[in-house]
């Protein structure tokens, strides 16, 4: 038998101080960012545009970027520009571009909204200045054209003379089946950017007479846009309302349940172990200004579900500790259910925590965060579980049976002693 | 084998083939001409015949196909201010009718309307027939001489409603005459938000979809009146300088793009259309007879419009028609005959325009202007990307636990690595069931799967050790470990899944996704790590004589 640890015998809650410095000085650290630096919201609460660029090879320098950004009207100042490398290949060849909100201009009648979208063409327009100058004036690039327009200048141009041949409605189709073809190529096979026109040789069915005809009229651009998001100011502003009240529903549901199965003092201690949980994950990202997105509050709401289970699989314990072993103390007990489930409580946390370290890792860009959250999250959710769920609970039943010892000599009232449930009548029993 | 743990066996493996065959069917027993053979159905199992079979299993989202997704907003401000223009329309002409004079009859805000009678002595007669045709909706008081019609707050609501489902209606069926391949549409937000959720599989510029949504098309043919004018000043002073309230006065552009067009002219038309979009049965865009690259719409009308049709062109002979559209006159030609159903669109549009136009108009018109409020697009190449990175996070965290609990339960590690690679294959299964789409944060979903499903054989075995270094022998320790730590994997797969379907509520797309992998997987891992690894267990143990000294955990 491997083991982790060998029968540990810590006596966790005379470590109760430590515990309460070690939170308190997180959570005031992560309060403390939160009220000065703020946090770090991303497109989908703050509002904004945000685009992914691929380029052929490395992307021009930032300032070069920025300076292009700013030939087309966007207020520099403002742009964020994060390059990206590909997790598994190494390659860094994409670059996202991030522009807040933009102010609402008042106009008569039109909100702000009816132009969603003028930040993502300026940005695609100042990408266009990386072409060549020659190509770009006269040729279409094949690199950022869609398969509608691409088609549409097939049939215009007509290389293959299949108008003329054949009629237009029978070369709109023939010309459409090949501008799938390329655009799939493209997309599917060059991963949406073709470095050179010669790479079309590869794409099956398509004559060859139209392949060497493409340069002509077509060149491979430097840069294409792979993504584009666009969060408008209303959109922003609801979600960020409904991801706290959503938050705060689902700790109500753990707290239902938990203290459905076991009793309420239980829901409510392991409850705030997962506040405190969420608080010092919110408090890291504040403090590393890590990019909160929807997907970091989806992990925030799995957090919710994952802390709590190692709160369960003590408090289960202790449950079961209490029924066998009527006659010790409750901190003991606690103690002794901590230490029993310790090596399962490190272990689970560890394998869960292997393939969320392993989604950081090789998740890429649009996971970073999420993984971020739950790497945070599970460690601090493990740690809470010993040094904040179990105390409070510790405390409050303390404190409860002191209550409960003291009342019949204080108030020898026989009306309230008449109906107490079965562990006030424990508790008043043993003294 | 004992006849119970035989029948959990033939129960277990049932149940896999089905999970493989909901991931890799369905089968084709038959061959080209229709006989079942051995040959047919050993061409099923060629390696990219599974592959293809499980892409077409699995759903992917938005975000790893590319596509687009949108989300945009009704101006229900529209309909109501519709709706109460046209009741300040029906309040002047019942007025006029009644012989009941009034000095103004204004609109000053939406879903207000005010009127000042000459004469106090017949408000309340004026009250009592406008409340009559403008129906419960509306409140009616009266301030002196002042009459005011305010409409009801849930009457303004059931109209924003109306105009929403309408326009979803409407969006839908322009979209699906575009061609979009699986859309999406559904009502987003909250319920007061009047917001449509889009999602566009397959469009990687939305560009022109976007357009074409919301396009107003608004087709009216009207009577002219008098025209063209050179200005709109000339206009108005062939009416003697004041627009009578039934006519209007409307510009005209034709042959835009021609550089030697003449000027915008304008023409008084009659304000009432005798045909309007709602008329329309069919239109369509065809090659003009003029001929080149110019295309125009031929529409036709259904009876109803082209009965009011044939009696107004037949009244009017020689007269001219304006064929507006969203304002503006495309052509006003003269009726030369009276005309049953048919007419024509001219205005100098290119194939794509004019195809657009097309399509919008036999889609109806949109009740309201609608505004987009996000727009996230998703190019193919990017989704490819995701899926690689995904699925080698996922199999780098499989490994990693694999090799771990291998190492550490030995073969018990076996057994559980067994249960959760059942548990993956059943998750998969399962989201084909319920026809979830598998979105980047789902991969994410299956890869927390992995971590989270092993948390139950752990709590299982750590509880079988425990028994055993309290001296129970092996077919004991096994037993008493399942009894005493279901419970637990029961509360803990459950409060995860309780988020999950908080997170089910809140998100959409991607994370929706998300939750229903997590649910599924945790599921699934209700049945792997409790009655599979069980069964294996005791298979184990049964091979040993049931009675052994030791357990490889």
């Amino acid at each position: 038998m491997r083991e982790l640890i060998k029968s540990p015998n810590v006596d966790w809650m005379g470590l109760k101080r430590g515990f309460i410095l070690i939170s308190l000085v997180l959570l005031v650290l992560g309060a403390l960012s939160a009220f000065t630096r703020g946090f770090n919201l991303g497109i989908d609460f703050a509002g904004g545009t945000l685009v992914n660029v691929k380029f052929k090879d490395a992307p021009p320098p930032e300032n070069r970027l920025r300076e292009a950004l700013g030939t087309q009207g966007i207020d520099t100042g403002k742009v964020v520009i994060q390059p990206i490398s590909d997790p598994i290949t190494g390659v860094k060849n994409q670059v996202l571009i991030r522009l807040p909100q933009r102010e609402v201009r008042p106009k008569t009648g039109a909100s702000a909204e009816s132009e969603l979208d003028v930040e993502k063409r300026a940005i695609l327009a100042a990408l266009q200045t990386f072409n060549p100058p020659s190509e770009a004036a006269t040729k279409a690039d094949l690199n950022t054209i869609s398969r509608d327009r691409l088609r549409e200048i097939l049939l215009e141009e007509d290389p293959l003379q299949l108008v003329s041949t054949s009629g237009r409605a029978a070369a709109e189709l023939e010309y459409g089946r090949y501008a799938d073809a390329i655009i799939q190529y493209r997309d599917r096979n060059q991963g949406g950017l073709l470095r050179d026109l010669g790479d079309l040789r590869a794409v099956s069915g398509v004559p060859t007479a139209l392949i060497h005809w493409m340069p002509q009229r077509f060149f491979a651009g430097n840069a294409a846009m792979i993504s584009a998001e666009i969060v408008g100011p209303q959109i922003g502003q609801e979600l960020r309302q409904r991801a706290i009240s959503v938050t705060l529903a689902s700790l109500a549901g753990m707290l239902i349940y938990i203290a459905f199965r076991f009793e309420w003092i239980y829901g409510v201690a392991a409850v705030i172990a997962v506040f405190h949980d969420v608080l010092i994950t919110l408090g890291i990202f504040s403090l590393v200004q890590k990019e909160i997105s929807l997907n970091v509050v989806a992990a925030l709401l799995t957090l919710v579900g994952y802390s709590v289970n190692d709160t369960i699989v003590i408090f289960d314990r202790i449950r079961e500790n209490l029924r066998l072993r009527r006659r010790e103390g409750l901190i003991k007990i606690v103690n002794d259910s901590i230490n029993q489930t310790l090596s399962r409580t490190i272990l689970t946390s560890g394998l869960t925590l292997l393939a969320v370290l392993s989604l950081y890792l090789f998740g890429g860009e649009v996971l970073s965060g999420f993984s971020l959250a739950l790497l945070v999250g599970i460690i601090v959710g493990t740690y809470s579980s010993v040094a904040v769920a179990s105390p409070i609970m510790v405390w409050w039943q303390t404190w409860q049976s002191q209550r409960q010892a003291r009342r019949p000599v204080v108030r020898p009232k026989p009306a309230e002693t008449a109906a107490p449930g079965r562990k006030e009548r424990r508790a008043t029993a043993s003294h | 084998m004992s006849r119970k743990l035989r029948n959990r066996f033939l129960l277990i493996g049932g149940v896999t083939l089905i999970a493989l065959y909901l991931l890799f069917g369905p089968l084709h027993l038959r061959d080209a001409s229709g006989r079942i053979t051995a040959q047919a159905i050993a061409a099923n199992f060629t390696l990219s015949r599974l592959r293809q079979n499980l892409a077409e299993n699995i759903k992917l989202g938005l975000d790893l196909r590319g596509g687009s997704h949108l989300i945009l907003q009704v101006q229900t401000d529209d309909a109501i201010r519709s709706i109460t223009a046209g009741n300040l329309e029906k309040a002047r002409s019942i007025l006029q009718q009644a012989g009941i004079k009034f000095t103004t009859a204004t609109s000053p805000a939406l879903g207000r309307i005010e009127i000042e009678l000459e004469d106090s002595a017949q408000i309340e007669d004026a009250k009592a027939r406008i409340t009559l045709d403008f129906g419960p909706g509306w409140t009616a008081r009266n301030e002196g001489k002042r009459l005011i019609f305010e409409i009801k707050d849930e009457e303004a609501r059931d109209i924003r409603e109306r105009a929403t489902e309408q326009a979803m209606r409407v969006i839908e069926q322009r979209i699906n005459a575009f061609g979009v391949a699986e859309p999406t549409i559904a009502r987003h937000g909250p319920a007061t938000g009047y917001q449509i959720l889009l999602q566009l599989p397959g469009v990687d510029d939305p560009e022109r979809v976007k357009n074409l949504i919301r396009a107003e098309s608004r087709l009216e043919l009207k009577l002219v009146h008098s025209g063209p004018h050179p200005s709109e000043d000339a206009a108005r002073q062939s009416l003697g300088g004041t627009v009578p309230p039934d006519k209007e006065i409307l510009p005209a552009r034709e042959r835009r793009r021609d550089p030697n067009a003449p000027p915008v002219q304008y023409y008084v038309v009659e304000k009432t259309p005798v045909i309007t979009g709602d008329d329309l049965r069919n239109a369509q865009a065809v090659p003009s007879q003029a001929g080149g690259s110019v295309y125009e719409i031929l529409f036709s009308l259904r009876p109803s419009g082209a009965e009011r049709f044939y009696t107004t062109t037949s009244a009017n002979i020689g007269k001219n028609l304006a064929i507006i559209l969203n304002n503006e006159i495309k052509s006003a030609p003269v009726i030369r005959d009276a005309i049953r159903d048919e007419g024509r669109i001219e205005g100098d549009f290119t194939k794509e325009e004019a195809e657009d136009l097309a399509l919008t108009l036999r889609s109806g018109a949109l009740p309201a202007r609608v505004t987009y409020l996000e727009e996230r697009t998703v190019g193919p190449s990017l989704g490819a990307d995701s899926i690689r990175q995904g699925f080698a996070a996922s199999i780098a965290g499989l490994a990693a636990i694999v090799i771990f609990m291998l190492f550490y339960y030995r073969l018990s590690g076996l057994n559980a690595v067994v249960g959760l690679i059942l548990n993956l294959i059943l998750l998969l299964a399962a989201m084909k069931i319920v026809g979830a789409v598998l979105t980047l944060p789902g991969i994410a979903g299956v890869a927390l799967t992995i971590g989270m499903a092993v948390d139950a054989n752990v709590l299982i075995f750590e509880r079988i050790r425990e028994e055993l270094r309290n001296g129970k022998v092996p077919a004991s320790a096994v037993a008493l470990g399942f009894e005493r730590a279901f419970t637990t994997v029961f509360d803990t797969n459950l409060t995860t899944i309780i988020a999950a379907l908080f997170l089910f509520v809140f998100g959409t797309g991607p994370i929706r996704g998300f939750a229903v992998t997590l649910t599924a997987g945790l599921i699934a891992n209700f049945f792997t790590a409790i009655f599979v690894s069980r069964a294996i267990f005791s298979w184990v143990l049964e091979r040993q004589g049931g009675r052994p000294e030791a357990l490889s955990i």
